[in-house]
């Protein structure tokens, strides 16, 4: 499998980076390069195995239903890049 | 008083009990050898007046008979675990400004302990890196020099360069890393440190800036194995605040710190003989097995099969998750925000901005693995190798009690070199990946000099929640190795 | 039951589906200790958690789980003792994560079925595909500032249940029917409160139309349908759109489009250049969740009695009309109400008459709740009960009832008070007969020629000179007797 110059802005477009020409262009090869790199897994025999999505060897652990947190708006803006009454700000949504 | 910088953490606590010294004058040391060794670039941020603050509070311990179990002892935070009022970056543009309003399960528990914060260390932009060259606030230095009269700047490993530079260069007795890929191994085997990784989920990531949540581990660099067994003891346990750390008990690892190695099968995976590895790798380990076979310990021959597939199997999962966990970096609670014409704009041209180059590759990789109709080809098949990686370590410690290979596959390389390569600086962490795809504990303890005079280190790894005996194989390479050999710039200081 | 709408090329039929989500009934969010109570000032049951602040993790609430089990085990579906939660991944600002925590191939609940009741008084089955828990967004106000969106993360992270149900509703009201019994469902089982006004309920339609026998056509989802009102006028106007769409030869898009209660029409999101790749992929944060066998046969043990068991109950042993029952068990605490009158009363057909023609009939005259009455359940079983032991006619007891509307007083004392006893003494209601014959002789003469219709006429007499206090049955018998003999 190898990505386009368009796969790549289409990628890019996906992870919301924006992405000048030349960026596309040089991001192609690499992206493919590594791509290509990893493609060698498809050596590995796999039938019958079961995907590993975590190796913490323990059962899930779960909370009580309490409420024991929050009520810390200025915790929570404190970073905000814009914040007003309260509310994070941004750019109009039009839905 | 010069020489308190030289101490290992084991030897501090001595003298501080003793009241040879006090946490105030230790850690003015260490601030004073911070201020000289900007250069090296290892902090990004500085933060002396917390460190005294701490060490006064110490000191009052001391004086009150009830001293902490790393009372007073400086070190430096890798700046990618969030500090309550002090600036954490993850070395990235992205988050150069924020602050955040809560401590890291891990950096509270030092700080429980007694420890005193230097400052954040510098790292790899989110720790994607094994060079310490994706940073924002620039490359961290490796106080080592090549001897061949080149006088290079060479790279201190990563992504925990500023961790495991500031440790040789003795700016502080020892730091905290993370180790994602071998973060924490590779640059303490470049920089002639100890750095362990522990088992996954021994330490908690609460607190901690995520790229992969599935590898990411905290561990400690120091310059003993005993030094790093005292970090451990404090830095570990369950947290319900992770719900993938563990409940298993944590022993303590000094306590029974044991170098007898009498009888204990040490296996050799044939795996980790690779092409084109530079024969003075393959000597050191070579000259690591001798130590442990004249300690008594048995040499066996073990298969991983699927070694060689955990570099591209990483090169998938990790990507993949670090896409997702960077999701949350878009301008609008926290953090870099440009101004666009409408949201998108601002999304893109925020990420755009605030991600460098190394970082938005693997987001790129990580999108497009996950993404529709590639899913199954990529993602899933590489969790099914994942099963694979793991399970030939399962079969090799049926056949022993540990793992010896090389930390990395050459010594520290000069700042810039591999750069336009990903896949060369990718082959960094060939020997340290597959530990972490299975979850292992790992440690890297320096054992000896390459014919240019720089630091080679050798790993130990071993079955989970098995971190005692990472320690005692450590130390008895330890012992055998005696490095004692220092990065040229402490000569130099010391001699100026 | 199903609508069909009339277009120009003949008859279409409606295909429908739809996904529901159901705010879960906890006191906080799915992975964070914050609150999820309604209405809080912008911003404060926030936890740093719910804001993605960098390097926090989700802790899974128990309790949450719990109530998810028990609404699979409500809706008769497949309860999974392994589940896995899965990142949906997408940029919005009110998801702060970057991503939903959702679940996706491996959820919680999977195939199931409910009945739903049709206004013409028939059932349908309506299977359910599955149940997911996933997290709620935070919610985005556009109109408090010309140029900026502003951000409130309060709902961000409180747990939902997306139900999601097969193409197997046919029209408007059997959508209404489906999403009122779910409501209904998870009323009865605690797990959601079914507040739709307050958005603790919503519904996306997944709308198709086709020929009656055709394959299915292609679907729009249309969002943000917060009403019982707004599903109704929502499919009609979707429907309609897509079959002139269809019949002025074009094709309907599959897309997503927004319901706009304001001019009651559909129109597609602007957001839609993301033609959505979620890129779902297994949480790493999270490890699978397993639920142990002592915990599902617990929860599985201590359900309470759902509407449709309660219906066919009362159809069964009470022998009620699919009507009455399907009205009796529309909310719990009626049914409850409605089984303490039928056994004070000793008739439970009598009873639910009386529940739901007159009682809730005079409560909603008044615009009131069923817990707002001033008759309880034990008084109106007393009542009813007199009735039954014919101390009082069915006619006398309506008087009865206006008055305990009234007073709140007891039956009993009211008939009492008032002497609404009812005579039965057949010496005391011959005479009022023979007073009633006297006085109409040319009636009586007619009735004996042959007009037996005046029967009536002469019961009416007896009952008004009785003041309505005579027993109806006993004075047919005597004057029939009396007349014929
Ligand atoms: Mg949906
Ligand atoms: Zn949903």
């Amino acid at each position: 499998m190898s990505l386009s110059r368009e796969d790549v802005q289409k990628v890019a477009g996906l992870a919301r980076l924006r992405m000048t020409d030349s960026q596309l262009d040089e991001m192609a090869p690499k992206l493919n390069s590594i791509l290509g790199f990893v493609e060698q897994l498809s050596e590995v025999e796999t039938d019958n195995v079961e995907p590993l999505s975590n190796v913490a060897r323990s059962t899930l652990s779960l909370r009580k239903d309490e409420v024991n947190d929050g009520e810390c708006r200025d915790k929570v803006l404190a970073n905000a890049p814009e914040a007003e009454e309260g509310f994070y700000a941004v750019p109009k949504v039009v839905e | 008083m010069t020489e308190l910088t030289n101490l290992t953490i084991a030897t501090a606590l001595e003298g501080l009990k003793n009241k040879d010294f006090t946490a105030t004058e230790l850690t003015q040391a260490h601030i004073a050898a911070v201020e000289s060794a900007r250069d090296l670039n290892c902090f990004i941020t500085e933060t002396p007046e917390i460190a005294l603050k701490q060490a006064n509070e110490a000191d009052a311990r001391y004086n009150a008979g009830t001293a902490l179990a790393l009372d007073g002892i400086p070190i430096g935070m890798k700046d990618l675990f969030c500090t309550e009022g002090v600036k954490t970056t993850a070395a990235s543009k992205i988050l150069g400004n924020f602050v955040p309003t809560y401590e890291s399960t891990v950096s509270q528990k030092l700080w429980n302990a007694g420890c005193t914060m230097l400052g954040k260390l510098n790292l790899d932009e989110f720790a994607m890196g094994s060079a310490n060259t994706t940073s924002a606030f620039g490359n961290v230095i490796n106080p080592w020099k090549p001897n061949d009269g080149s006088n290079a700047d060479l790279v201190p490993g990563g992504s925990s360069g500023g961790s495991s530079a500031a440790v040789a260069a003795q700016l502080c007795l020892g730091a905290t890393g993370t180790d994602t890929g071998g973060s924490i191994r590779q640059p303490a085997a470049f920089t002639g440190i100890c750095g362990i990784k522990p088992t996954y989920g021994r330490c908690s990531r609460w607190g901690i800036v995520a790229f992969a949540s599935s590898l990411d581990q905290a561990g400690a660099f120091a310059r003993t194995t005993e030094d790093c067994a005292l970090l451990l003891n404090a830095m570990c346990g369950h947290d319900p605040k992770d719900s993938t750390s563990s409940r298993q008990d944590v022993p303590d690892f000094t306590a029974t710190l044991n170098d007898d190695l009498k009888g204990k099968k040490i296996g050799i995976p044939k795996e980790y003989r690779v092409d084109g590895m530079p024969d003075e790798i393959e000597k050191i380990w070579s000259q690591g097995m001798e130590w442990l076979k004249d300690q008594g310990a048995e040499i066996v021959d073990v298969s991983l099969p699927h070694t060689k597939y955990a570099l591209p199997t990483y090169y998938i999962i990790a990507p993949a998750e670090c896409s997702s966990n960077l999701a949350r970096y878009d301008g609008v609670r926290y953090g870099l925000r440009e101004t666009g014409d409408d949201l998108r704009d601002m999304y893109e041209l925020t990420r755009a901005e605030g991600f460098g180059e190394e970082v938005q590759r693997r987001i790129m990789i990580g999108t497009y693995v996950l993404s529709a109709g590639y899913y199954d080809a990529y993602y899933i098949k590489a969790q099914k190798v994942r099963r694979l990686i793991t399970e030939d370590f399962d079969k090799a410690f049926e056949q022993c009690e540990a793992l010896l290979t090389p930390t990395a596959p050459s010594s520290a390389f000069a700042i810039g070199e591999n750069d336009d390569d990903p896949i060369k600086m990718y082959l960094n962490d060939v020997f340290t990946v597959p530990t972490s795809m299975a979850g292992l504990p790992g440690m890297s303890v320096p054992a000896g000099l390459d014919s240019r005079g720089l630091p080679l280190g050798l790993q130990i790894i071993c079955k989970a929640w098995d971190e005692q005996t990472v320690f005692n194989v450590a130390r008895g390479i330890e012992k055998a190795a005696n490095f004692t050999a220092k990065p040229q710039i402490l000569g130099l200081s010391r001699a100026a | 039951m199903a609508q069909l709408i009339k277009g120009e090329t003949g008859e279409w039929e409606m295909v429908i589906g739809l996904e529901v989500h159901a705010q879960v009934t906890a006191n906080s969010k799915l992975f964070s200790g914050a609150s999820i109570e309604f209405g809080a000032a912008p911003n404060t049951h926030v936890s740093l958690v719910d804001a993605a602040m960098p390097g926090m993790l989700p802790v899974l609430n128990e309790y949450v789980v719990e109530q998810a089990v028990k609404t699979g085990y409500g809706l008769n579906a497949q309860v999974n003792q392994t589940s896995v939660f899965a990142r949906k991944n997408y940029f919005y600002p009110d998801l702060p994560q970057g991503y939903q925590i959702s679940q996706y191939d491996q959820p919680i609940v999977g195939t199931g079925k409910i009945e739903i009741d049709l206004p013409d008084g028939s059932v349908k089955e309506v299977g359910i595909t599955r149940l997911r828990l996933e997290q709620d967004t935070g919610k985005s106000v556009h109109d408090m500032h010309p140029s900026k969106s502003y951000v409130d993360l309060n709902r961000s992270g409180s747990a939902l249940m997306e139900i999601v149900s097969e193409p197997d509703i046919r029209g408007p009201e059997e959508a209404v029917a489906y999403i009122s019994k779910l409501r209904m469902i998870l009323q009865y089982l605690g797990t959601c409160n079914g507040n739709m006004d307050e958005g603790s309920m919503r519904a996306d339609v997944n709308i198709s139309v086709r020929k009656p026998g055709d394959e299915f056509g292609t679907r729009a989802e249309v969002k943000n349908v917060n009403s019982l009102k707004a599903v109704h006028q929502a499919i009609m106007f979707e429907a309609q759109r897509q079959i002139e769409i269809i019949e002025d030869g074009g094709e309907v898009d599959q897309e997503t489009r927004l319901w706009d209660p304001n001019k009651l029409e559909t129109r597609a999101l602007r957001s839609k250049e993301d033609a959505h790749d979620y890129r779902y992929f297994p949480d790493p944060d999270l490890l699978p969740l397993e639920l142990t066998d002592e915990l599902m046969e617990r929860i599985k043990s201590t359900l309470p009695e759902l509407p449709d068991e309660k219906k066919h109950r009362f159809m069964e042993s009470f022998g009620l009309s699919t009507y009455d029952a399907s009205v009796l068990i529309a909310e719990q605490s009626r049914a409850a109400f409605f089984e303490t009158v039928a056994e004070k009363a000793g008739d439970a057909k009598l009873a639910a008459n009386w529940v739901i023609n007159e009682l809730l009939g005079a409560l909603n005259k008044a615009e009131k709740d069923l817990n707002e009455t001033p008759v309880s359940a034990e008084q109106l079983g007393q009542l009813v009960a007199r009735i039954k032991d014919n101390t009082i006619s069915g006619k006398i007891a309506k008087d009865v009832f206006a008055e305990m509307m009234e007073t709140s007083k007891d039956a009993d004392s009211i008939i009492d008070e008032k002497g609404l006893k009812q005579v039965t003494d057949t010496g005391a209601i011959e005479a009022i007969i023979d007073q009633v014959l006297a006085a109409n002789p040319s009636q009586v003469e007619t009735y004996k020629g042959g007009n037996e219709k005046l029967l009536g006429f002469f019961v009416g007499q007896v009952m008004k000179a009785s003041q309505g206090k005579a027993n109806p049955a006993m004075v047919n018998e005597i004057l029939k007797k009396k007349l014929d003999g």
